[in-house]
């Protein structure tokens, strides 16, 4: 069983309210980072832990908390991203909605470090019922008195609001999500500067997102070398792990970081194996824009170890043999999943949410798009499958914020792992008429007509 | 911005406006730009789910903001519509964890009881099914957003209750 940090309150009746979750141990956090610790102390405690940014990039939250400039005499911001977006990825409205006082303890005692006197939670647009829930426990905590001015007597003020998007998965981008929280189109700015120089109003600015933020008090009551004891590495304390796909649980799941791929995908505990049996197929260890890994690089990396959920294990190899934690969207597939459609959708997917401001990402994902989709429907060309890999590779790297490289990748580990795929419809267009065409004949069984193995 | 010949009637209530205000209290005084999204959000749910060009100029005039500021917004993001749309919107998630979990079948069968396309309103205005991007609902799919709520692990049966229940004037749309 592993250790839970952030979930570990969640099944008590009543948490989301002030009361219920002050009485089970609740801004016990704020009590001591406000009376008893420095700022400084607590970016220190933070760094300590060894927390990487749970929203995909994986940058070590301490160190970009120390990045903040304390010295220009402008007001600072903390901004928390909750503008989840990532296909796959659903862990952080777990959260919001059953213990938004988690968050917003965390919001206090991270801003108390940062030394902000006004921050902002930007939620996704679509999550309008978990802005309510947010909004009515920020409105408990200031009757309380935690938010505000001269909290706890300590002379530390802070206001802070919810703010919602309108619908745009490139504002999860920190720029973008700054930009939008001013009244703007969420179009990426060009670092440097960074936020923590140049932010919100032009202020040193951190964002971080939800769950990094969440775990802070338990770093805070528990400190940080507490924390890094937990994981394995350099990939240390919990996460949380949102489950999708062939899979006979789904649902968001807390780990200890270091757990096997195996353990979690196949026990009771957690995922339970497969639907209806079926065999795997594909898995996507970190939201749709990391890249799938095929059966045989699942449950051992390239050199025959077992694959962890850690930052490390899962990213080994590189992107030839190792995909990423990314934010922890786990999609699993059987298989009956056709690879093809579901690049094709990532690639939609990409298409539709490119803010258009660079062109390799505005035209490409369109390419990327359009291509995918002639070879899915049974129109495809025989260079059409290298002309995808040629698309991928000029958008990679050539754009202001990492939607490109997200657009790109799965489309380049989709031929890389499964190139046969792409061939098969390229070559027999009656066999894929049927938009369910591998639910009665899988792929596996298909696969002499190619007459390739997958790489 | 293409301006529809289609009326729209201006109701900034009260109620609305007091919103607006505590809206804009959130934001230092000089920044109340950054109160647009929230703003629109709250105009178009108390304007049948649609902004016309002139309710934009609207907004802008209480956010002392040019026209055109609101205009790039509401044409950037994909939850303000700029049309009449049906009064109940099933936006089903297209993103491929929902398709892994059959949502494409799910909306062919919707739009074929209701006798319409996707983005295509019904007759009446009462209903109208929309394909989107990702919901964030991944673990429940296949799912849609309906108002301010998420309806998740849908089946046939599910959806043919909730045509049923929005028809019943049942079913709430927004979280006030």
């Amino acid at each position: 069983m592993s250790k839970k940090i952030l979930l570990e309150k969640t099944s008590i009746p009543g948490i989301k309210t002030y009361e219920v979750y002050r009485q089970n141990g609740g801004y016990a956090s704020v009590e001591k980072a406000l009376k008893s610790m420095t700022p400084d102390e607590v970016v220190e405690e933070v760094k300590a832990s060894g927390l990487r940014g749970r929203g995909g990039a994986g940058f070590p939250t301490g160190m970009k908390w120390s990045f903040i400039d304390k010295k220009s005499g402008k007001p600072r911001h903390l901004v928390c991203n909750a503008d989840e977006s990532e296909p796959g990825t659903f862990k952080d409205r777990f959260l919001m909605e059953y213990i938004p006082h988690l968050l917003i303890e965390g919001m206090i005692t991270s801003s108390y470090a940062l030394e902000a006197n006004l921050s902002y939670i930007y939620i996704r647009g679509e999550y309008m019922w978990v802005y309510k829930i947010l909004e009515r426990a920020i409105k408990e905590a200031y009757a309380a008195g935690w938010l505000g001015k001269n909290i706890l007597g300590t002379g530390y003020n802070l206001d802070l609001y919810v703010h919602c998007g309108g619908g745009a998965y490139i504002c999860g981008e920190e720029t973008a999500l700054i930009e939008s929280l001013e009244g703007k189109r969420g179009n990426p700015r060009i670092k440097p500067p960074f936020p923590a120089v140049s932010g919100l109003w032009s202020n040193p600015t951190v964002v971080n997102n939800v769950e990094s933020i969440a775990a802070v008090p338990w770093i805070v009551n528990n400190t940080g070398a507490e924390y890094a004891k937990i994981g394995i590495g350099r990939s240390t304390g919990t996460k949380l792990i949102s489950a999708s796909g062939h899979i006979k649980n789904p649902g968001v799941y807390e780990i200890e970081l270091g757990l096997s791929v195996d353990e979690f995908m196949n026990s009771d505990e957690y995922l339970g194996g497969m639907i209806d049996d079926r065999p795997l197929k594909a898995f996507v260890p970190g939201g749709s824009s990391v890249p799938v890994l095929p059966a045989n690089l699942i449950y051992k990396t390239a050199n025959g170890e077992d694959r962890l959920m850690s930052y490390e294990s899962l990213s080994d190899g590189g992107f030839a043999t190792g995909s990423m934690l990314g934010s922890g969207g786990f999609i699993v597939y059987n298989d009956t999943a056709c690879i093809v459609r579901n690049t094709w959708n990532f690639s939609r997917f990409y298409h539709h949410e490119s803010c258009g401001q660079c062109s390799p990402c505005r035209e490409g994902t369109g390419w990327l798009e359009k291509v995918l989709h002639r070879i899915e429907n049974g129109h495809g060309r025989e260079e059409d499958i290298d002309l995808l890999w040629s698309i991928q590779s000029k958008i990679e790297g050539n754009t202001i914020c990492p939607l490109g490289d997200a657009a790109a990748w799965p489309v380049a580990a989709a031929i890389r792992h499964f190139r046969d795929e792409f061939e098969y419809h390229v070559r027999f267009p009656e066999k894929i008429k049927n938009r369910d065409h591998f639910v009665n004949e899988p792929f596996e069984k298909v696969r002499h007509l190619v007459g390739k193995q997958t790489v | 911005m293409e301006r529809l010949n289609i009326k729209q009637e201006i109701n900034i209530t009260e109620a609305l406006m007091e919103r607006i205000n505590e809206l804009l209290s959130h934001y230092p005084a000089d920044k109340k730009k950054s109160a647009l999204l929230p703003v629109l959000h709250d105009v178009q749910d108390a304007h049948d789910n649609w902004l016309s060009v002139e309710l934009m100029d609207k907004v802008a005039e209480i956010l002392e903001i040019k026209p055109i500021e609101v205009y790039e917004v509401v044409s950037f993001y994909t939850m303000f519509n700029q049309r009449p749309v049906g009064k109940y919107m099933f936006e089903f998630c297209q993103t491929s964890p929902c398709c892994l979990r059959g949502v494409e079948n799910l909306m062919d069968y919707t739009c074929d009881k209701l006798g319409v396309k996707v983005g295509e309103p019904t007759a009446d205005g009462m209903f109208e099914v929309r394909g989107v991007e990702c919901l964030g609902a991944c673990g429940y799919a296949p799912m849609m957003q309906l108002g301010d709520f998420f309806q998740e692990n849908l089946t046939k049966d599910k959806i043919d209750q909730l045509i049923a229940d929005c028809r019943d004037n049942k079913v709430i749309l927004h979280d006030k």
